[in-house]
């Protein structure tokens, strides 16, 4: 194809976009939206995948059968998130295999805050109310994005979500009215998921350089800073609600803008988990590639049960 | 050459007197198992009463690029629609 032909093409796509037209997979796309859209969908599909890992780690310790059944319902449903989203990732021309060898080779990120350890029951529910909280806050605008596997994917993911965060506030609440020691342990969990979960919406927008170009595509609806500020604005009235307090001295209404005004981030933190130097980034990492090495005779063994069964039901035909 | 699990394509009939409707895609390495994984993956909240899947490679779809051939030429018969047909105010129902 010439260049003007695709400047063409381009100019179409483009027009569809805006207005509100959903691109499905055998419909012409520019190879920067195709590249994009794996990048982003491939890194929400090994964030969910990852995002097992910190939670499993309570589910055989969970305090009572209640939340041990809410656990596990939990991260089971993030498994299947993760492969509702690998299958639209896959529609975009990419194999199951591919994506698996860019996680596990570092080449394709997921998200920084599952690089965080959950040292004590209470961080299950800081990350429930927290880390699903600010999830559902970043998810929410992409039931509408552009591409049409992606947009089904997440109304799917959003509406199963919901469980997530209140099961999660639920355990926090739990604790802030218990004892003092239990109150104490909330209070720990709140101080260390806080900032981690405000970076989790991304760098501020002067620092990100995919915003623009997904906005145009509707990849995303809002910056990074107005899904910050939103989270913020929802969250500080909940932690008040059960005598948590969020670990900010700058944290302050602000009654002109109607908005909580709030302390700096700590971003050569975020950048340190980024790169691979946060606390877990090197066991959740291997715990993938041990599961996906481990698991390689069951698959083949599958396939070739698989293949032996075609075999003989050919043989019977002839 | 080592042998990766296929690609099935799931649809969920959510209640009887509905049809069945595409959900989404799964690999499996073979149709029990793409059922089992089907209803572990689709229908974990009640979502359907029965499951097809089917291996995708044998779906055969129309091409974008042909839409106008395929999709246009029935935009302009406007006759297939009741609404062409003049009828007097005094006929109620029909």
């Amino acid at each position: 194809m010439s260049e003007k032909e695709i400047k063409n093409l381009e100019a179409l796509f483009d027009q569809r976009i805006a207005r509100d037209e959903k691109i499905e997979p055998k419909d012409w796309m520019p190879e920067k939206y195709r590249k994009t859209h794996i990048r982003q969908i491939s890194q929400h599909a090994h964030s969910e995948i990852v995002g097992m890992l910190p939670e499993g780690n309570w589910i055989t310790r969970a305090p009572s059968m209640r939340r041990k059944v809410a656990l596990l319902a939990k991260v089971q449903d993030e498994a299947g998130h993760g492969l509702y989203l690998y299958s639209a990732c896959e529609t975009l021309g990419i194999s199951r295999d591919e994506l698996f060898e860019q996680l596990h080779t570092g080449k394709a990120k997921y998200s920084s805050i599952f690089n965080y350890p959950t040292i004590t029951w209470a961080d299950i529910g800081a990350i429930g109310w927290l880390v699903d909280g600010a999830a559902i806050i970043n998810q929410v605008p992409l039931c509408s994005t552009s591409y049409g596997p992606y947009a089904r994917a997440m109304i799917r993911v959003c509406k199963e979500e919901s469980f997530h965060q209140r099961q999660g506030y639920e355990i926090m609440m739990t604790l802030a009215g218990g004892s003092p020691e239990q109150k104490e342990l909330a209070q720990d969990a709140l101080n260390r998921w806080w900032w981690p979960s405000l970076m989790m919406l991304g760098p501020t927008d002067a620092e990100s350089v995919h915003t623009e170009q997904s906005m145009k595509w509707k990849l995303k609806r809002k910056t990074n800073d107005e899904l910050r500020q939103q989270f913020i604005d929802q969250t500080v009235p909940q932690a008040d609600l059960i005598g948590l307090r969020i670990p900010d001295p700058d944290l302050k209404w602000n009654e002109e803008t109607n908005h909580y005004d709030f302390g700096a981030i700590d971003w050569d933190e975020f950048w340190q988990v980024v790169k691979g130097h946060g606390p877990c980034n090197t066991e959740r990492l291997s715990a993938r590639i041990q599961a996906w090495e481990e698991g390689e005779w069951v698959r083949d063994a599958a396939v070739a049960y698989a293949d032996k069964k075609e075999d003989k039901k050919l043989k019977k035909a002839i | 050459m080592k042998k990766n699990w296929p690609l099935w394509e799931v649809f969920v009939r959510s209640k009887n007197g509905l049809e069945h409707r595409h959900f989404g895609s799964l690999h499996a390495a073979d149709a029990d198992m793409a059922l089992e994984n089907a209803r572990d993956v689709y229908t974990r909240r009640s979502e359907g009463v029965s499951i097809w899947v089917v291996p995708s490679k044998h779906i055969t779809a129309s091409n974008p690029e042909h839409h106008g051939e395929l999709f246009e030429p029935a935009q302009d018969k406007v006759y297939r629609h009741p609404t062409f047909y003049n009828l007097p105010d005094e006929v109620k129902h029909m």
